[in-house]
């Protein structure tokens, strides 16, 4: 590991203030991602799971900077991208791209495939010739697995999956380094997903792309993460390689998660142990003291509900925010 | 979905291509265009077209109905109104059309900016809009033509920027809602420029209420303009403005000589109905979902 990651993150934090009365007085902020820090090396999938509201998503927005962060530094190849200007941020614009979870929603549906995917050709003069740019994009297209005479056609006339392949080839023509993959999948039917992960793969292999793949599904996850992140509330309370994660959770929240996936066997189903979390989780506005799982967690000590855990490396890679780890 | 996937042919000929394109779609729509066109040209080549001169007097043909030699009739001076109504195609669709365009290009300016950077921006133009707006219309006209004089280009320019303001509100809104969906967000990630943002994905998606706003407008400002001619404000006497000649010589004649207000009414109602269709077929052409529907 003498290289430096493609991605690191450092300690982010991205709070939403929330202002009140005439004078926009700030009485609060939701602190959707309240100290979360990673790395992504090269080549690698790194997995971002969590429930709805965690901050995988905001995290995603952070790195792209589409969000401004409230404290810590994004390092992007080595430079630190967190407050460069607009102008001095173009080039990675083009490094780190984003796939959407809605494509039909991320595509413009008064623009024909090929003049989309052409377009940030045009913004990042990647192809100024206008013949090039459309052999490149109908290129782009049998790449993803589309037919090039689809190029004439509009989004609309599309299926999921294929407005999932063409928002693909739309994030390729940049030929990017980083493709932030916000739950990809989640929109498309079972079957579809599959051939959608599986294309993520390949193109990862043919390009040596890099993907943050968030998620909230936990057999895609395992079946495209190198390693995964567990957020909780705004933090990462797990992160290890894959089979160390599954085989050996090491956080509670992780273990719960993970049992919570149901086993395709009835039998082994009824009889196996669950773990189960009660209550919701707490707002994001007054993250609870301590351990922010602490409330819901059946192992919680005294100590969980005062000093507040810290990432801590277990083993081979795998780092647990839990004072009981 | 035949005529969807069929693969476009090479630009050589674009407008043809949209022309027929329009006629096997939108019938209606090219009726539309059909109308406008007539008028327009009747505006142009007035002056070859038309019998008689405009202010050419026959004190022996007064008020006459239409007949062979007089096909709209004669006024109470004896003046022929085909002629007159020809010269006020050119007045009445010019200032028709311009004052429109003129109006358009205001609310899109003022809707977009307002709406798409928001804050302080959408605060400060949206409270001016809204000062405008508290004023009557027809008060702003008579105070703005008493002190420049009355003209054609006085009246586009104040109807221009009445209607443009107004209409600002529409589009604002228009654009706030495009503006919110994750393709702007794509593409702003994507490292595009604000220029192309708002020319290549804005724009394009708030067409339909633009083009609605436009052809609305059209008719909107010809009878505003007939308004203004009836109170003196508008085009000055005698230059025939259909506007002039229904609320003038049309509405004093009513009962003696209908033909003097059935005419120029009925041109107008023509124009607008025309300029109408030809905006709904144009907006339903432009938007790729509604290709091959009816």
């Amino acid at each position: 590991m003498s290289e430096t990651p493609l991605l690191e993150v450092d300690n982010i934090k991205v709070h939403f203030p929330i202002y009140k009365g005439v004078i926009a007085r700030q009485v609060g902020a939701v602190k959707a991602v309240d100290g979360v820090s990673f790395s992504v090396n090269r080549g690698e999938t790194l997995g971002l799971v969590g429930e709805s509201g965690c901050g995988k998503s905001t995290t995603g927005l952070a790195v792209l900077r589409m969000l401004s962060t409230t404290a810590g530094t994004i390092r992007f190849d080595g430079t630190d991208i967190t407050h460069l200007s607009r102008a001095a941020l173009r080039p990675f614009r083009r490094r780190i791209q984003m796939i959407y979870q809605d494509p039909f929603g991320a595509l413009d549906p008064r623009m024909t495939v090929g003049q989309l995917i052409a377009e940030p050709m045009i913004v990042h003069n990647i192809e100024p010739n206008r013949a090039a740019r459309d052999t490149r994009a109908r290129d782009l297209l049998s790449m993803v697995g589309l037919r090039q005479d689809m190029a004439e056609r509009y989004i609309h006339e599309f299926s999921g999956g294929q407005r999932q392949r063409i928002g693909i080839a739309r994030a390729l023509a940049m030929q990017p380094d980083l493709l932030i993959c916000d739950e990809p999948v989640s929109a498309l039917d079972v079957s579809i997903q599959a051939q959608i992960v599986n294309l993520f793969q390949d193109l990862q292999a043919r390009f040596g792309l890099t993907y943050l793949f968030i998620a909230h599904d936990l057999a895609v996850i395992r079946h495209i993460s190198d390693r995964i992140a567990v957020m909780y509330l705004g933090r990462i309370v797990e992160i290890a390689g894959r089979e160390a994660l599954y085989d050996h959770p090491k956080h509670p929240y992780t273990q719960a998660l993970l049992a919570a996936v149901a086993i395709p066997d009835p039998d082994i189903e009824a009889t196996r142990p669950h773990i189960t979390v009660t209550g919701e989780v707490p707002s994001a506005l007054n993250p609870p003291p301590g351990c922010r799982f602490h409330p819901r967690c059946p192992l919680a000590i005294d100590r969980c509900r005062t000093e507040e855990p810290q990432l801590r490396d277990m083993s081979n890679g795998q780092s647990v925010a839990c004072h009981l780890a | 979905m035949s005529a969807a996937i069929e693969v476009a042919p090479v630009r050589r000929n674009a407008f043809l291509a949209g022309l027929i394109r329009l006629i096997r779609e939108k019938p209606l729509g090219a009726i539309g265009l059909a109308i406008v066109l007539v008028f327009l040209v009747c505006g142009i080549f007035a002056d070859v077209i038309a019998p008689y001169g405009i202010n050419q007097i026959s004190p022996v043909n007064r008020l006459k109905p239409p007949s062979a030699r007089f096909w709209f009739g004669t006024d109470h001076l004896g003046r022929d109104m085909f002629s007159r109504i020809l010269y006020g195609a050119q007045l009445s669709v010019i200032i028709g059309l311009s004052a429109a365009t003129l109006a358009t290009l205001i609310s899109v300016t003022l809707g977009i900016v307002s709406g798409y950077f928001g804050g302080r921006i959408d605060m400060l133009v949206q409270r001016v809009v809204d000062a405008w707006m508290s004023f009557p219309e027809l008060i702003i006209l008579i105070v703005v033509v008493s002190v420049v004089g009355p003209g054609m280009f006085q009246v586009i320019g104040i109807l221009g920027l009445t209607f443009g303001i107004g209409g600002s509100r529409i589009i604002r809104g228009a654009v706030v809602s495009v503006r919110e969906n994750m393709y702007i967000h794509a593409t702003q990630s994507m490292g595009a420029t604000t220029t192309r943002v708002l020319l290549r994905h804005i724009l394009p998606n708030i067409m339909a209420p633009v083009l609605v706003l436009f052809s609305t407008r059209v008719g909107a400002v010809i009878l505003v303009e007939s308004g203004l001619s009836f109170l003196g404000f508008g085009v000055p006497p005698p230059a025939p403005t259909w506007g002039g000649m229904l609320s003038g010589s049309g509405r004093t004649y009513m009962y003696l000589a209908p033909w003097l207000a059935l005419a120029p009414g009925l041109c107008l109602t023509c124009v607008v109905y025309g300029i109408n269709m030809l905006g709904d077929a144009l907006r339903d052409l432009l938007d790729p979902r509604m290709r091959g529907s009816r």
